[in-house]
Order: C-alpha cells, then sequence, then structure tokens
C-alpha cells in the first residue's frame, strides 16, 4: 500500500530526470528550451501531488464541502508558472539572437566558432 | 494513468530529431499535466499551465523555430555516459528521499497542519473573498505576487531589449561581437 | 492568409468571445477559478491569434507597440501604487484593511485592483514578445 501511495511522486521524478537529461545531454539550443518545461512541469506536478487530501475538493468555500485540498502548494506553483514562461520567453529571444550571431543553434558548432575567433 | 502518458511524451521529446514535433509534443505535455491537474483538485493551477503551456509557451518556441532551424543535428556516435550517470544518481537519490514521505493524499500529513488550516478557516471571514486560492495569492502573499509581476515586467523588457531593434544585414561569420553591438 | 476563408471568418467571430472570457476570467477570480494571470494570457493569446491570422500590420494598428509599452509599466505601478496608497493610509504596506472602514471590504477592494493591475501587465507583455518575435523574420 505503501508502494501504490507514493507511485505518483516517482514518476514524477522520472518525468523531472527526463527533462534533466534531455538539457544535460542534448546539445541543440531549443531542444535544451523544451527539455527545460519539461523539468518545470514535472516539478510542479510533484508538488501539486504533495498538496492533494483524500476526499477533499478545489479549494473554493462553498456550502456543502468539508474537506479541501491544501491551497499553500497552488499559490506558490502559479507563481512558479508563470516565472517559467517568462524564463522560456526569454530564453526564446536569446536563442534567436544567438542563430543570428553565430548562424547555428548547435552548442558543439558554436563553441568551435568561438575557439576559432 | 495520466502520468504513464506524460513519460512517454516525454521519452519522445527526448529521442525526436524533428524540432517541429518536439515543441508541439510539448504543448500536448502541458495540456496533459493540466487535466492531471484538475484530477488532483488544483484548478486554479490547471487554468494557468493550459493557458500557459498550451498557448503561450508554444507560440513563443514555433516563432523561435521559424526563426531558426527545424531539425536536430544527429548526436555524435558515443553513448553519452557522464550525462547518464549524473541522471540515473539524482534520481536514486530523490527517490530515496521520497521514501521518508507520507502517503499520498494523507489528511494528517505535516504539510496540512500548519499555516493552510487557518488560511481556510479564516479567508471569507477576513477578506470576503471566497476563492482561497486567490485570497492567498493576492492578500496573504501579496509580497510573492508583486515580486512575479516584476519577474513578467523584466521579461517583455529583456525581450523588448534583445528582440527590439530590425535586425541588420551581415555575412554570416562576422563573429559575434560586432554584430551584438553594431545598432 | 488570404485564401484561408474558414480560418479568417472564424477568428472574427471568435475574437470578441475570447476577449469577453479573459474579462470574466479576471473579474471572476474571487468566485472561481481564475485571477489576474490567467486572465492576462487568454487575452494575450486572443490578440496573438489575431495576429496570426490577419497579419501583424493589422494586430499592431490595434495594439500599437508604444501603447503595449505603456500597459507593460502601468500594470506594475498600479500594483506597487496599492501598496503605497496603504501606507499612505495609515497601514502597513500592501495592507488592504485600511481603504474601508470595514476591514474585508477594504480586502475585497484591494485585491480587486491588484488583479487588475496583473491583468493588464501580462496581457500586455504577451503581446509585446509575440510582436517582436514575429516581426524580426521580416527584413
Amino acid at each position: 500500500m505503501d508502494a501504490l501511495g507514493l507511485y505518483n511522486y516517482w514518476i514524477a521524478i522520472v518525468l523531472m530526470m527526463t527533462g534533466f537529461y534531455v538539457v544535460v545531454s542534448r546539445g541543440n539550443l531549443v531542444k535544451k528550451i523544451v527539455g527545460l518545461n519539461i523539468f518545470q512541469t514535472s516539478v510542479f506536478i510533484l508538488y501539486i501531488s504533495m498538496s492533494k487530501v483524500s476526499g477533499g475538493t478545489a479549494p473554493i468555500l462553498a456550502e456543502g464541502f468539508e474537506t479541501y485540498s491544501n491551497p499553500l502548494p497552488h499559490v506558490l506553483i502559479l507563481t512558479a508558472i508563470v516565472v517559467g514562461v517568462a524564463t522560456t520567453a526569454l530564453g526564446c529571444a536569446l536563442v534567436v539572437r544567438i542563430n543570428e550571431a553565430y548562424g547555428t543553434v548547435e552548442e558543439d558548432e558554436i563553441q568551435s566558432q568561438d575557439q576559432e575567433a | 494513468m495520466l502520468l504513464s502518458f506524460l513519460a512517454v511524451m516525454a521519452i519522445g521529446m527526448l529521442r525526436l530529431r524533428n524540432l517541429f514535433a518536439v515543441v508541439m509534443l510539448s504543448g500536448i505535455f502541458s495540456l496533459l499535466s493540466a487535466g492531471l491537474f484538475v484530477a488532483l483538485d488544483a484548478v486554479d493551477v490547471a487554468f494557468t499551465e493550459a493557458a500557459v503551456g498550451g498557448g503561450i509557451a508554444t507560440v513563443l518556441m514555433l516563432g523561435t523555430l521559424a526563426l531558426t532551424t527545424d531539425r536536430e543535428k544527429p548526436p555524435e556516435g558515443r553513448l553519452q555516459i557522464i550525462p547518464l550517470l549524473i541522471v540515473v544518481a539524482t534520481g536514486a537519490l530523490l527517490i530515496f528521499g521520497t521514501l521518508d514521505m507520507p502517503s499520498y493524499g494523507d489528511p494528517t500529513a505535516p504539510i496540512h497542519q500548519h499555516v493552510a488550516p487557518r488560511y481556510l478557516a479564516d479567508a471569507e471571514r477576513e477578506t470576503s473573498v471566497p476563492n482561497v486560492v486567490t485570497a492567498v495569492l493576492a492578500s496573504y502573499r501579496g509580497f510573492d505576487t508583486m515580486g512575479e509581476l516584476a519577474v513578467i515586467f523584466t521579461a517583455g523588457i529583456g525581450v523588448l531589449l534583445l528582440l527590439g531593434r530590425p535586425r541588420k544585414r551581415r555575412e554570416r561569420h562576422g563573429g559575434g561581437q560586432s554584430g551584438g553591438q553594431g545598432e | 492568409m488570404q485564401r484561408h476563408l474558414v480560418l479568417r471568418v472564424t477568428t472574427k467571430l471568435l475574437m470578441p468571445f475570447i476577449l469577453l472570457f479573459a474579462l470574466y476570467v479576471q473579474f471572476h477570480g474571487d468566485f472561481g477559478p481564475g485571477g489576474g494571470f490567467q486572465a492576462g494570457m487568454i487575452f494575450g493569446a486572443g490578440f496573438i491569434l489575431y495576429a496570426l491570422v490577419y497579419g501583424i500590420d493589422s494586430a499592431k494598428r490595434v495594439a500599437p507597440a508604444g501603447a503595449l509599452r505603456v500597459l507593460i509599466s502601468a500594470g506594475l505601478l498600479l500594483y506597487i501604487g496599492v501598496g503605497y496608497a496603504g501606507l499612505a493610509l495609515g497601514g502597513n504596506f500592501l495592507d488592504y484593511g485600511v481603504f474601508s472602514a470595514q476591514a474585508p471590504k477594504g480586502q475585497h477592494l484591494g485585491i480587486f485592483l491588484v488583479e487588475l493591475g496583473v491583468g493588464v501587465t501580462v496581457a500586455a507583455t504577451m503581446v509585446t514578445v509575440f510582436f517582436n518575435f514575429a516581426g524580426r523574420g521580416r527584413d
């Protein structure tokens, strides 16, 4: 029963590690940004799974409901999602400028151009 | 189960080299995780994730693809051992850390004991706003929201600074330094 | 997009509903899911849809870049202004309770203004970022 309870968290961790691996191992800058997004979203899944109370409902106070899920992680994750999109926007702008300066978005080609110059 | 779909899509995003497909998959990934959030009773979060991940982030990345390139270069032949080891080690550490966590959905977990019951009990009385998440976001934790707004503002200013000037025509291998400062 | 008649007609029909839905989400954030961030994103997405189907130039006539820049700053200034108004009226920074005789009414007003500021800045930022990305490729 304990393993079943933790299965949610483990899948979230597997997703996190997949995103992390994409960031670390692939050389294409756009793919790195996508990997970063996967990583961020799976962190959110981990936190929101922690906030759920079984038998509870969404944290909007209404007649007839007694148990609510914890609203505090929702607030933190809301902020984190918006910060994530800000990071993605800025990262994409940087990739566009790098492409204009170097002509490529592959990491090793950029490094070799820097070493030649 | 939704989580298994998400895992399959993450592996797909790792392996595919057609970047357009990768960006589309990331949009679907965000949409599915929004559905997952609804199943976990986090309706505000699901709303935001669907609007942000499925809408804005996908559009931005597609714009980036239109301005750069469409395919990823095939990776070198060697299997990359070091990243794989780092990733496996980090994952094992994290899973080891979750073994101490309370079971999923447990109402007596410590996370639900300290501030959350006070917010749930007092929000309607003190702020006359039934949506506890909005009350906490705008009133109890108003400073965090101000910081978040400043982050959005900074990202907008940053994009304006980076992409605001029109593109200068110059040769491809003119180097990074002179091209970047020359406006 | 001259030839895609279905897309153009559908976008023209849907635009007012998208913007109206964004306003609904903004103002009903107190009673249901929603609030400033979601509303700003949906508003921005409506403008982006219009720009995608009808071209950047038509969209820039509706939302000129200068006005958007003013709006980005205006939302953040509104938020900080509400904070300072709380200071001026005798409470702490960002204390909404002093806006009215009964503290809950003051809180409600403060939350309303703050979410409005958030929605305005987020919408203007999203549209500005898209205009900068999409307008870049044309030399």
